[in-house]
């Protein structure tokens, strides 16, 4: 850091509009963070022409005029990374909103720097490496106890050389003290940095296998998501993409969750804030916060900390990633990340490319997409990123450059569906549209540890929705009536299939959270209905009195038993009972 | 204050003028023309040796011979608690003839986001006397949920019988809570009949005393409207949050103030987005639509409805379209609905309460709203779509449980939607016709409710018998 010291340096701003402020006389690189003014607004630097720097700044820009100063730190936009970023509220430029509510009050106002983590604070240090160890970059030195769910991990930073350890200093200490010493006079603190823009290395990426479990029934069931993969939520406004990524960040079974509320509502965001804390961890049994970190852009916030949000977030996740932890991030929305990228081109009167966008869209989307992924780590562990990323489609037109780019990237889709939502059907995931290219990889996994019969499963009810998708046509023309008994029956199992196991409702303290094995219990039981269904109508028994059994509507309500195993089983037995009893 | 005479350049609402001293963006200018006329304006880009500058009144008379004044500061509203009870125009100059401002505090009108930790989550309750919002798209203290009307749509209506009636329950509000209720209107390029007719009924149902008035009309500058609603915003900030009251703040018509931005940035010949609007209509918007919410320690709150016609009845339009991505769902008119004579003509299916679900509920509301509202959305949707049906197969063709819900849905018109522009129905009344008319289903059908509250509730026939038919046909 020595180095780049000296390169600092100061300008005169030379014109401002927006967001978008040039400077003259500043010796910078690209991307370098520089300070704006004379209340210093902190920005960053997009383009280097001749004399001129042009810098997104990441305040609002009122009042600044040329002629202020400008000064360049001389490094990149770069993140704190240590012990006290979970459990944190940051905004797009990780400033901990706490500590601006406590600076500035209840509005953001600017000119207010801090670092994303605690410098002062100190953590309880325990080495596992002593004097004599030889430690490389991404070793761990050592643990501290982040938060009662995480164990943070301490790690020799990956540019450093590495060596033998001389000193080992345990116990308490701030994050900024060396707690280990090596030959070569590399001190290892707890707080390392690192420019958002770069990726974290590791030392290979492998193919995922293993689901990240969702406790949704439609991803799990249909269209599930592996750990390290991506998967993309488009959906007009209105159609539940918001809760579908809580939902997703509240109940996956990630170790750490990093959502990214780009260019979110703030009374969502104040909603995840007060909900986040007083949710349970289904696994561990903690506190949600415990394991998570918030980045809270809200849309009116500068637009420049917009675009830079994606990044501070998926640099924090790669962080936890290096630690050995499955990390799953939820950006919502990436419409809002590439409309701040399309208001700064068009401020910097770049030639535009599809819908406005610029150019460089589809690649600046491929990048972010590919920071995901199961990785093993410098130090041979594995540790996994899964992304999933809203898309806010204009007009709900899933052919625009957002979602297309998107679309060619990642391997999971679950199409929102304005009609469903209208319906008030919940998650408004549409079945026909949505699809997983890892449900094949994914399969073992749900074998062994759900059912041996999972994936017949899922192809049934599959099968089930497409027929009826093909027979809904006919009905739209002919009716119900019209259609042969075994057609009608299949319409009334499909109908259990929507029901009974797509919907799911978020806002039910049960239901909430469903677990794979209750997933596929749920789904089970519709088949036995379908099959003793058949058996009853082959044998002679009218359509009507088959469909009518009391029993059957009692599968929309398994959903909302705690107590699900003896309910389905008796729910099991009733149906076959009443239905064997018409023959 | 230096006085410059060098203006280069008028075109549409800009001005450019020729700087030796260095000005702040977004600061505000006086131009005065050779006839003595004196219009604002507002620094749009700042450079070393020029300024472009947005006219507020519009360039008419403006010429090389203006004279520009930098007042050195951004734009400012003195606001003052006795604002409520006044009419001013779209720049905040009072127009009803009354006595001159005497500001407590000069505020700048470019709200600051509020810091999402220093948020409230709102949850309280909104009474608005309208089945079709109470009852499904409830809405709340702190939230932003638009109109989303079309021309020839009872739009203002339905934004007067909301402000006559919002109340909030008196056994849900806070026990001792003495915490007044405040309107703040800001018209933006809204015919002057209009104006009058918000404007009358102010007046005659006493409410123009807790209110402030912004108007811009159709015929004052365009440019002007893009201050107005951020006035009306400052001024409701102001009452909320250090005067304590329930600002409800109706914002109309939306679709104007975003013309208004297509026209200045089209003068800066801007590269323009979707149908011409500027790329950052988005972030404009929000900086408008955010500024409503709660503060913890705070007892006031801001409550905004935006109303907005959609070109064409097309909410994939732009200004629909990144509005709803903003506010917290939308309240929909629908022209069907309006030509049958339904009043309002809510169309509740595409209309959306995202906050609806911590609004509602047992000791707020009552413990079916819940379970009632999803039941309405989803037999009435069926409903809709039945009806298509018929129109090819004919009525005849479908069975009886089909027939029942297409009744339902008649009846969900008739009785639940079309309740009229005068009536005030507190939620109980809401609920209670709700259940009248979802009784026309059978109770199988009700597989959105819990079963305790189709036991209390439900008022139709004997289950069973009703029951065993209706199955037969699901």
């Amino acid at each position: 850091m020595s180095q780049t010291d000296t390169a600092t340096d100061t300008g005169e701003i030379a014109s401002v509009s927006g967001p978008v402020v040039t400077a003259t006389g500043l010796n910078a690189q690209m991307n370098d963070v520089v300070y704006v003014g004379d209340e210093g607004l902190m920005g960053e630097v997009i383009e280097i022409e001749g004399e001129t720097t042009t810098i997104q700044v990441y305040e609002e820009t009122s009042g600044i005029s040329p002629g202020q100063p400008v000064e360049n730190t001389g490094e990149p936009l770069t993140v704190d990374l240590g012990p006290g970023v979970l459990d944190t509220i940051y905004d797009g430029v990780q400033r901990p909103l706490d500590v601006l509510e406590d600076e500035m009050g209840a509005f953001l106002d600017r000119g207010v720097d801090s670092p994303g983590i605690d410098l002062e604070a100190s953590w309880d240090f325990s080495p596992t490496v002593s004097a004599g160890d030889v430690v490389e970059p991404g070793d761990v030195v050592g643990t501290v106890p982040e938060t009662v769910s995480i164990e943070h991990k301490v790690l020799v930073p990956p540019d450093f050389e590495g060596g033998e350890v001389v000193e080992v200093n345990e116990g308490e200490h701030t994050v900024t003290e060396p707690i280990v010493v090596l030959d070569n006079g590399e001190e290892v603190t707890m707080h390392q940095e690192w420019p958002v823009r770069q990726a974290r290395p590791s030392a290979e990426k492998f193919t995922p296998t293993e689901p990240l479990v969702t406790g949704q029934r439609v991803q799990d069931g249909l269209f599930p998501i592996a750990k390290g993969g991506t998967a993309a939520i488009p959906g007009p406004f209105g159609s539940g993409k918001t809760v579908t990524q809580q939902q997703l960040a509240k109940w996956s079974d990630a170790d750490i969750v990093v959502y990214i509320g780009c260019g979110e509502r703030g009374n969502e965001m104040t909603e995840v804030i007060e909900d986040f804390p007083n949710l349970t961890d289904p696994k561990s049994g903690n506190p949600l916060m415990a394991r998570t970190t918030l980045i809270a852009n809200t849309s009116n916030m500068p637009v420049a900390a917009r675009e830079s949000c994606i990044y501070t977030g998926i640099t924090i996740a790669e962080f936890y990633r290096d630690m050995g932890y499955d990390v799953a991030l939820m950006a919502d929305s990436t419409s809002r990340w590439a409309e701040a990228m399309r208001e700064i081109s068009s401020r910097l009167e770049e030639m535009p490319g599809e819908g406005g966008y610029p150019a460089y869209l589809a690649a600046r989307l491929a990048q972010f997409y590919e920071r995901a992924g199961r990785f093993e780590t410098l130090r041979g562990e594995e540790g996994s990123v899964s992304v999933v990323g809203a898309v806010s489609p204009p007009g709900g037109d899933f052919s625009e450059p957002v979602t297309q780019n998107t679309l060619r990237i990642v391997k999971c889709f679950w199409a929102l569906d304005a009609d469903l939502a209208e319906s008030r059907h919940f998650p408004s995931i549409n079945w026909t549209e949505s699809y997983s290219l890892y449900k094949d990889q994914l399969d073992p996994w749900f074998e062994d540890n759900v059912a041996p019969d999972w994936p017949e499963e899922r192809q049934w009810a599959v099968d089930v929705l497409d027929e009826e998708d093909e027979l809904q046509e006919i009905v739209q023309l002919v009716g119900r009536d019209a259609l042969p008994d075994d057609q009608r029956l299949t319409l009334d199992v499909a109908r259990y299939i929507r029901e009974a196991f797509l919907q799911q409702d978020a806002f039910h303290d049960v239901d909430t959270f469903s677990p794979p094995e209750k997933t596929y219990e749920i789904l089970t039981a519709i088949h036995t209905y379908n099959d003793e269904a058949f058996a009853a109508l082959e044998a002679g028994a009218p359509i009507e009195e088959i469909t009518s059994i009391d029993a059957a509507p009692r599968l929309n309500r398994i959903a909302t038993q705690e107590e699900y195993e003896a309910y389905v089983e008796e729910l099991e037995e009733e149906i076959t009972e009443q239905l064997q009893a018409l023959y | 204050m230096k006085e410059y005479q060098t203006i280069t350049e008028v075109s549409g609402p800009l001005v450019y003028v020729e700087t030796d001293e260095p000005i702040g963006y977004d600061e505000i200018v006086e131009i005065e023309t050779p006839s003595g006329e004196v219009k604002r304006g507002q620094v749009l880009e700042t450079a070393e040796d020029y300024v472009a500058i947005q006219v507020f009144e519009g360039t008419e008379g403006v010429g090389r011979d203006a004279s520009v004044r930098f007042l050195g500061e951004t734009l400012k509203l003195p606001v003052t608690e006795d604002l409520l009870g006044r009419v001013l125009d779209g720049s905040g100059n009072p127009i009803d003839g009354g006595p001159d401002i005497v500001p407590d505090e000069r505020r700048s009108i470019v709200g600051a986001a509020i810091n999402p930790t220093a948020r409230e989550y709102p949850e309280e309750f909104i009474q608005t006397g309208i089945s079709a919002i109470d009852g499904m798209n409830t809405l709340v203290r702190g939230q932003k949920l638009p109109i989303f009307s079309a021309s020839g749509l009872p739009h203002s209506e339905l934004a007067l019988q909301i402000a006559r009636q919002a109340s909030v329950p008196e056994d849900v509000a806070d026990e001792g809570e003495e915490t007044e209720f405040a309107v703040v209107f800001a018209g933006m390029g809204i015919t002057q009949e209009e104006a009058n007719e918000f404007m009358d009924d102010f007046e005659r149902t006493g409410a123009l005393e807790r209110s402030v008035v912004f108007l811009n009309l159709a015929d004052d500058p365009a440019v002007e409207r893009t201050v107005t609603p951020r006035m009306a915003l400052t001024t409701a900030e102001y009452l909320a949050f250090e005067k304590g009251y329930h600002v409800l703040t109706v914002l109309t018509d939306m679709t104007n103030y975003c013309e208004a931005l297509r026209e200045i940035g089209a003068a800066r010949e801007e590269v323009p987005g979707r149908r011409g609007y500027p790329g950052y209509m988005y972030t404009d918007l929000a900086q408008l639509y955010e500024r409503a919410g709660r503060l913890q320690g705070e007892d006031g709150s801001v409550t905004q409805i935006p109303i907005l016609t959609m070109p064409g009845d097309d909410d994939t339009h732009p200004i629909p379209d990144l509005t709803g991505y903003i506010t917290e769902g939308q309240i929909m008119l629908g022209r069907e609905l309006n030509s049958q004579g339904v009043e309002p003509p809510i169309d509740v299916l595409p209309s959306l309460s995202r906050l609806m679900d911590d609004g509602i509920g047992e000791g707020v509301t009552r413990a079916d709203h819940s379970g009632v509202s999803d039941q309405l959305f989803a037999s009435y949707a069926e409903g809709k779509d039945l009806r298509d049906l018929v129109n090819i197969v004919g009525r005849e063709a479908l069975d009886e449980r089909d027939n029942k819900v297409l009744d339902f849905a008649e009846a969900f018109e008739e009785e639940f939607v079309d309740q009229g522009f005068h009536t005030d129905r507190d939620i109980e009344d809401t609920l209670d016709i709700a259940w009248d008319v979802l009784s026309i289903l059978p109770k199988s059908e009700l597989s959105r409710i819990d079963e305790e509250f189709i036991e209390e509730y439900y008022l139709g026939e004997e289950p069973d018998t009703a029951d065993d038919a209706e199955e037969a046909e699901a």
